[in-house]
This record gives C-alpha cells, sequence and structure tokens, in this order.
C-alpha cells in the first residue's frame, strides 16, 4: 500500500470550505423550517381536510417518497426555466429540499397526531375550542413532541442529502469539494475535508435540536424527563 | 338544594326518543329522559346499557339516528347547530381526565377562557386561581398534570370546566380510574357543586353516591330508560332488573 496524503494544497483552500458549509447550513434550515410548515400542514389535511384535500396531500407524499431526489431537483430546476422563471441555483435547492423534506415531515407528523389519545381532542372540543384551536393548543405540541426523534433525524438527514443539490451547481459543500479536488488533483483529501464539515455541521444541527427541544417543550426541562 | 335563579323555564336538558346504533348494535332505543335546572341526575346501569353514550349525546360528541335533543335553549339534534355555543353552556368531566399534559394545571384552566371566550390572561389567572381553591388545588397551579395524582388530575379536570362556567355540568364515570380514597375526595368535589345549585347529569357506578346525591335516578337497561324516580327506588326497585343490578353490588 502506498498511500501518501497531502492536505496542504487543499487546507489552503479552507474559505471555499468555509462558504460551502454555510450554503449547507442555510439550504438546511431553510428547509427545514419550511419543510415543517409545509409537512405539519399536510398532515392536518390529510387528517381533517375535505376528501380532495385529504386526496392531494397523499398524493404529494407518494410522488416525493417514491422517486429520487435528485430527480426531484432537476424536475424543480428545469421546470421552472422551462416556465420561464429564473432563479438562482441556490433557491432552487432550497425549494426543492423543501418539497422533499415536506413529504417525509407530512408522515412523521401524521404519525405524532395520530398517537395522541382521542379524549384529548375530545376534551378541547368540548371546552369550545374549533378544530384551528384543537390542533394548534392541543395537538401540535405533544404530537411534536412524540415524534421529536424522528423528525430530528430527518432533518438532519435533509441536511446531508442537500449535497445532490451540487448537480445544479449549488455553490454548497460537496459542490466545492468537486471544485477543489479538480483544481489540486487531490479527490480524496478533498472529500475526506468535506465529511468532516458534514460531520461538524450534523453536530451543530443536532445540538439546536436539542436546545429547540428544551425551548418547545417546558415540561421535559423542568421535570427532566429527557427527550 | 337552593334554587339558583334563572329567567329561563323548562328543562334545562331534555332528551325524547332518541334513537342511536353502533353498526348493528342499538345502544339507544327510544330514551327519555328530563333534567331540571339544579337538579341532579344520575344514570346508572350495566356496562354497555348505553348510559354513557346517552351522556355523551347531550354534548354532541355522538351524533343521534332519531328523536329529540335540547340543552339549554340549543337543539342539539339539529345537524346545523353551532357546536360551540352548545359548548360553552355545557362542561363535560371525563373518566381518564384528559387534562393536556404539555400545559401546566393553570394554563390547562386558562386555555379555553382566553381562546374561546376571549378573556384577558390576568383575568383568567384569577379565574383559575378561584375554581382551583374550590377543588382543594389552590397550589397547584404550576404543576403538570402527570406531578398530581388521580384524584387530583380528575378534580383539576373539574375546576378547567367550571372555569368557562357552564350551565350544565357532565360526569361520565369520572371516579371509575381511581381507588377508594381519591374517589371519595373526588366526590366531595361534586357534591359540593350540587349543594351550590349546580345542574349536573352523571354516569356512575358509585350507588352509595348517587342515592346521596342525585335527586333522580336514570335505570338504563339494553338501550332504554328501563326505571326512572327518586332515590328511593334503589332500595325498592320496581324492575328485576333494578333489583338485581343494586343487589349484586351489595
Amino acid at each position: 500500500m502506498n498511500l501518501r496524503l497531502d492536505f496542504g494544497v487543499v487546507w489552503e483552500r479552507w474559505p471555499l470550505f468555509v462558504d460551502g458549509a454555510w450554503m449547507t447550513l442555510q439550504l438546511a434550515v431553510l428547509a427545514t423550517l419550511f419543510g415543517f410548515a409545509l409537512g405539519a400542514l399536510c398532515a392536518v389535511g390529510r387528517r381533517s381536510g375535505p376528501p380532495w384535500l385529504a386526496g392531494l396531500c397523499g398524493a404529494y407524499v407518494e410522488a416525493i417518497r417514491n422517486t429520487p431526489l435528485l430527480v426531484q431537483i432537476f424536475l424543480v430546476y428545469f421546470g421552472l426555466a422551462s416556465l420561464g422563471f429564473s432563479l438562482s441555483a441556490f433557491t432552487v435547492a432550497a425549494l426543492a429540499l423543501t418539497i422533499n423534506v415536506g413529504a417525509y415531515t407530512t408522515e412523521i407528523m401524521r404519525a405524532g397526531f395520530d398517537s395522541i389519545p382521542r379524549g384529548q381532542l375530545e376534551a378541547g372540543e368540548c371546552l369550545g375550542l374549533s378544530q384551528r384551536q384543537v390542533y394548534w393548543h392541543v395537538l401540535l405540541l405533544p404530537a411534536m413532541e412524540r415524534v421529536y426523534p424522528a423528525l430530528t433525524s430527518q432533518f438532519v438527514l435533509l441536511m446531508l442529502a442537500s449535497s445532490v443539490t451540487s448537480q445544479i451547481s449549488a455553490e454548497e459543500l460537496t459542490a466545492v469539494a468537486n471544485y477543489i479536488q479538480s483544481d489540486t488533483y487531490r479527490a480524496f483529501e478533498s472529500y475526506i475535508t468535506v465529511a468532516v464539515f458534514y460531520l461538524a455541521l450534523s453536530f451543530v444541527m443536532r445540538l439546536g435540536f436539542w436546545g429547540l427541544g428544551l425551548l418547545l417543550f417546558p415540561r421535559r426541562r423542568r421535570l427532566g424527563t429527557p427527550l | 338544594m337552593s334554587q339558583p335563579t334563572s329567567s329561563s323555564a323548562g328543562p334545562v336538558v331534555a332528551l325524547r326518543d332518541v334513537h342511536k346504533s353502533f353498526g348493528s348494535l342499538k345502544v339507544l332505543d327510544g330514551v327519555s329522559f328530563e333534567v331540571a335546572r339544579g337538579e341532579v341526575l344520575a344514570i346508572i346501569g350495566r356496562s354497555g346499557s348505553g348510559k354513557s353514550t346517552a351522556l355523551r349525546c347531550i354534548d354532541r360528541l355522538e351524533t343521534i339516528e332519531s328523536g329529540e335533543i335540547t340543552v339549554c335553549g340549543h337543539r342539539v339534534s339539529d345537524p346545523k347547530l353551532p357546536l360551540r355555543a352548545l359548548r360553552l353552556d355545557v362542561g363535560i368531566v371525563f373518566q381518564s381526565y384528559n387534562l393536556f399534559p404539555h400545559l401546566t394545571i393553570e394554563e390547562n384552566i386558562c386555555l379555553a377562557p382566553v381562546t374561546v371566550k376571549g378573556r384577558r390572561r390576568a383575568e383568567a389567572r384569577e379565574t383559575a386561581r378561584r375554581v382551583l381553591g374550590q377543588v382543594g388545588l389552590g397550589d397547584k397551579l404550576d404543576s403538570y398534570p402527570e406531578q398530581l395524582s388521580g384524584g387530583q388530575q380528575q378534580r383539576a379536570a373539574i375546576a378547567r370546566s367550571l372555569a368557562m362556567e357552564p350551565q350544565v355540568m357532565l360526569f361520565d364515570e369520572v371516579t371509575s380510574a381511581l381507588d377508594p380514597e381519591l374517589t371519595g375526595e373526588v366526590l366531595r368535589v361534586i357534591e359540593q357543586l350540587a349543594a351550590g345549585g349546580m345542574t349536573m347529569v352523571m354516569v356512575t357506578h358509585e350507588m352509595g353516591f348517587a342515592r346521596r346525591v342525585a335527586d333522580r335516578i336514570v335505570f338504563m337497561h339494553r338501550g332504554k330508560v328501563w326505571e326512572t324516580g327518586p332515590a328511593t327506588i334503589l332500595e325498592a326497585p320496581e324492575t328485576a332488573e333494578l333489583r338485581q343490578f343494586v343487589g349484586s353490588g351489595l
């Protein structure tokens, strides 16, 4: 075996990695926020909407879960272009990732809502709350609490999957690594470096979700029950 | 029993010839009864006799197939009934408490007054303090439901209902999940409410309590009101079924 690693030429381009990591993080945060909102709404639509809406949400979920992310990204990219919209690669990437993670979030949140005992909903209704208020005040947080580990895993997975958007030249981490390895001919070193960046980003995200969990679920914080 | 002042005459709750089935199972087979203002009605009967279903129909948690239900002037059997108006007048307490686990007791109680009635938060807090005092939980404002015993949770659920100032309160086997000691503390709260003139309908298996507190008893059997009358019918049942039912428990 004759392995000689030379990180020097790779690491001297560190500002590019930092820029790439920043864009990856931005993509992840945007898609997490909008994807969660989209998914939670679709979960409600699928459970309590009129038949046409429930059907539409179901079709969306199945379409996304049964096609590759890369194909979805190309569909958004070329689809919007042929409709005459010229959006930046970053915008298209954020949009495609949001649509993708929204579908998975729909199913996770649906499981969360379904896990809340019927009596909770009845108690809310009998106090005079409207269906919307029952979802907002009674069901949302307990449902999220129950599926929080699944949700956060999904969002970390989304951040990792954002590497695929390098295919439409979004300047995120993997695209940076692609560029640097072709520039320096140090492919292994480039991808090792980028893998370490992804590990760090995952760690940052999990830390963020842990903190967010403390904010969202004060009962856990006060009673000391772990998530 | 004190008679609360009220302008509306006639019964607060009235069921007339109510029918309901779950699939091929007939659960309510022509049920009729009335509850006057300030009256305490106890519905007793075997499991599966339809008593909980009858109670749930009063608050439109179940819809009926035929017959008529009127509650505080609302025509409950009308499919176009605005549910919120009905539920502002009716309070219900469940066997499984159904407190919201992610909210403190105070937040549980304040939620509906703030979101449904549009009360200011400070005012709702004041109400929460008052109703919790009424059920003997004045020191539990900041506790979460899981920190309370079953009896305390049930009393908190009663307080949550009281905070909405209902015209009539429904109790659906509220002590069935509690041991005798905790049952006692919940029943004492209900007894106080009765003494205060609250109109109440309760489904219960506590015969002694029904005898002591109820103005009238409805004994249900096979989806029908089998026998009804003052609490004395428990001592001298007319029907064999009621005789067997009270006899088996003692």
